[in-house]
């Protein structure tokens, strides 16, 4: 190992990101897109969805029930109809995720001591959306119900006696139930992914398209020498990028940061190892720029983002996939993540994940350097 | 180091990818300080050679040692003591004049003491002085040769490999970059250069012809065009060519008949016996008959003659 031809390999691999404009791009603007994309566009949240209302009844009833919809959070009465052909419409359209329909005799009914019923026409296409819809839906109903209910008592005089169970939720980790705080760390994972999996895996196959490997391998520089050069640059990039995508995280989304910086930097610097021996390595076996890219994606970028945990509860995956997410290195991270992040568990508790995470580091990156030879054939 | 004064031997040296036998059975001794060429077609297993000489390919069979360090089990020991310069051109384009010139020192780890001096001398030798900046791809094709040519010896090794190093690069960047392979071995480097071209062939002190990945003949330009050929050579002017050459396949005494330019060359086993026989045979089929006169075979004759002895007629890819 000589210092001489590892400075060499270093220097030129930083000269060459900073002189192509693809990969500073792909370096300096991608990670802060990519925070903010996920930030505000990927939204778990559902509020304000637009709902259409056919009120046959128009009593004061049915508008304070209206009202109520009105008043919550998730939904957003955008507009009265007066016919059920144009509610249909609204959904048909997608102008609306539900349709309320109030009955002609809902005052009546109501008046009369007897249960009165409501239509909601849900959007169902999603049955995610759906689910949660019917939900808010119901629990708004239940509401003006019991209240209606505690009138009718009152106004006989009865003395009204709190519910006998009720539920105090206190909601720990992420108190205001904001999916940017569930998202946003984990988005550290995917940059990670794109600048170490993603950019390393052209370096060696681009050498080797150009034809400079020839030339690169003629001389006495060591594999090991030309690895390091190469990653080096990229590790010290992507430790830069994720300390940006933090410091976005903490100061412009607000997510807590509860857990110890040097662990965020250690488990970072780690993913950071995985991502990187796979790059390589990736770029030593593919032969082509192309082929290399694809399979980066295919290997690193997809599983970092469907199976870490990092989108989609791991919980919820079928059992075997939930078995699959254990041999990806980006599920140990985004675990930690989530953990430095909200619950600011103490690193000596992060084991679980850390230990995963430094195993694969090691194994990945001697699979990277004995997979580089410096002979043609 | 080289044993006595040899800095490359080569015995039956073999590379045989799957069936196909690219280098077959070569041996060679190359002296100190020699410019020694390798000609042959494209694909006759030049390019082969060299990069099994430069520790890049492994030997299927056989031995080769360079510099005296064996390519098959001391790879690096012999890449510390060549240049290399590839077929394609393959620095960095990307980078600037300077920054492959520093790449390269750094790689072969050229002592700091010494580094200035050298990137000096690279940029003097490369014609590049001022031009520091520029963008390496952004070079004509023969600066961007001598460049390569600079970078692959900042660390003067005591041999050189160049493999085709001025295809594709005009006549005057060709003549000015064998100026500096000259110069390079009177200081007492050895090169090793391959060419398909003919007139560069002459430029060297030794050459190896090499077909089909075997070596059909080794010696001095001259003693190749001397010895070689097996027969003499006439020049004949006549019109028209074509009809001529079919004529003169089947003529007696002909050994072997072929267009060089505007005019025929044949190959007699007596030239002053042959050319009435000629002039006759021709007129005999309605060829007007010029200019017809014995003359020194050159190198490409010499390996026309060679090769067409043992061509079965199909041919072979790289």
């Amino acid at each position: 190992m000589s210092f001489t031809r590892f400075l060499a390999v270093a220097k030129k691999e930083v000269v060459q990101i900073l002189r192509d404009s693809r990969s500073l791009i792909i370096v300096l603007i991608m990670p802060v897109i990519l925070v903010l994309l996920f930030g505000y566009g990927v939204n778990l949240d559902l509020k304000g969805l637009p709902v259409y209302v056919y009120d046959r009844d128009g009593s004061q009833q049915s508008q304070d029930l209206l009202k109520r919809f009105q008043a919550s959070e998730y939904f957003n009465v955008v507009r009265v109809v007066n016919d059920y052909p144009a509610l249909t419409r609204s959904l048909d359209d997608g102008h609306a995720k539900m349709g309320i329909v109030v009955p002609w005799d809902f005052s009546q009914r109501l008046h009369d001591g007897r249960s009165a019923q409501i239509q909601a026409l849900v959007d169902g296409s999603d049955d995610n959306t759906a689910n949660i819809l019917i939900g808010y839906a119901q629990a708004v109903v239940q509401g003006y119900s019991s209240d209606i209910q505690l009138q009718w008592l009152r106004d006989r005089g009865q003395v009204v006696q709190p519910a006998a169970v009720s539920v105090e939720t206190r909601t720990w980790y992420n108190e205001d139930l904001e999916s940017s705080a569930f998202i946003v760390p984990g988005v550290l994972a995917l940059v990670m992914s794109v600048i170490g999996a993603f950019l390393t895996s052209l370096t060696i196959a681009r050498e080797w398209e150009r034809g400079t490997m020839e030339q690169l391998i003629s001389t006495p520089v060591t594999p090991l020498e030309i690895m390091l050069g190469k990653l080096v640059p990229y590790f010290t990039i992507g430790m830069f990028d994720v300390i940006v995508c933090a410091l976005i995280a903490i100061y412009w989304f607000q997510v807590p940061f509860r857990g110890s910086f040097l662990t965020l930097l250690v488990s970072s610097a780690l993913f950071m190892v995985v991502v990187l021996s796979l790059g390589f390595f990736i770029s030593v076996i593919a032969g082509s720029q192309l082929a290399a890219s694809q399979m980066a994606l295919l290997i690193t970028f997809l599983p970092a983002f469907l199976l870490s945990g990092f989108l989609y509860s791991i919980e919820q995956m079928p059992i075997i996939l939930q078995w699959i997410t254990r041999v990806l290195p980006a599920r140990y991270y985004v675990s930690v993540l989530k953990k430095i992040f909200l619950k600011g568990t103490p690193t000596a508790l992060l084991y679980v994940d850390l230990v995963p995470l430094a195993v694969f580091a090691l194994v990945l990156a001697l699979l990277a350097t004995h997979s580089f030879h410096k002979r043609l054939v | 180091m080289p044993d006595g004064n040899n800095s490359v031997v080569i015995e039956n040296l073999v590379k045989q990818f799957g069936d196909f036998v690219a280098v077959d059975h070569i041996n060679l001794e190359i002296r100190k300080g020699e410019v020694f060429g390798f000609l042959g077609p494209n694909g006759a297993g030049k390019s082969t050679t060299i990069r099994m000489l430069c520790g890049l390919l492994k030997p299927t069979s056989g031995r080769a040692q360079v510099a005296g360090y064996d390519v098959g089990s001391e790879p690096e020991s012999v890449r510390q003591n060549i240049g290399y310069m590839s077929q394609k051109f393959s620095l960095y384009n990307d980078l600037k004049v300077i920054e492959n010139i520093r790449l390269f020192a750094g790689l072969y780890s050229v002592p700091s003491d010494q580094l200035k001096e050298r990137i000096e001398w690279a940029l003097e030798m490369a014609n590049l002085k001022g031009q520091e900046n520029l963008i390496t791809g952004t070079l004509p094709g023969g600066w961007k040769q001598r460049l390569a040519l600079g970078c692959a010896v900042l660390h003067k090794p005591p041999i050189i490999f160049l493999d085709e190093p001025t295809s594709g690069v005009d006549p005057i960047s060709r003549r000015q970059f064998w100026d500096l392979i000259h110069n390079m071995a009177e200081e007492g480097v050895t090169v090793f250069v391959t060419t398909h071209y003919m007139e560069e062939a002459e430029y060297c002190n030794r050459l190896a012809l090499i077909f089909r990945g075997k070596m059909v003949a080794l010696g001095t330009p001259s003693e190749l065009k001397q010895k070689s050929m097996k027969g003499e050579l006439l020049l004949v002017e006549c019109a028209p060519l074509g009809n001529a050459v079919e004529v003169l396949q089947s003529a007696p005494g002909v050994m072997d008949a072929a267009v060089f330019g505007n005019a025929l060359h044949l190959v007699v086993r007596d030239a002053n016996a042959a050319v009435p026989q000629v002039k006759e045979y021709l007129s005999d089929h309605n060829i007007t008959v010029g200019r017809i006169e014995k003359i020194h075979p050159s190198l490409e004759d010499v390996f026309v003659s060679l090769t067409t002895t043992r061509d079965s007629g199909k041919e072979r890819k790289a």
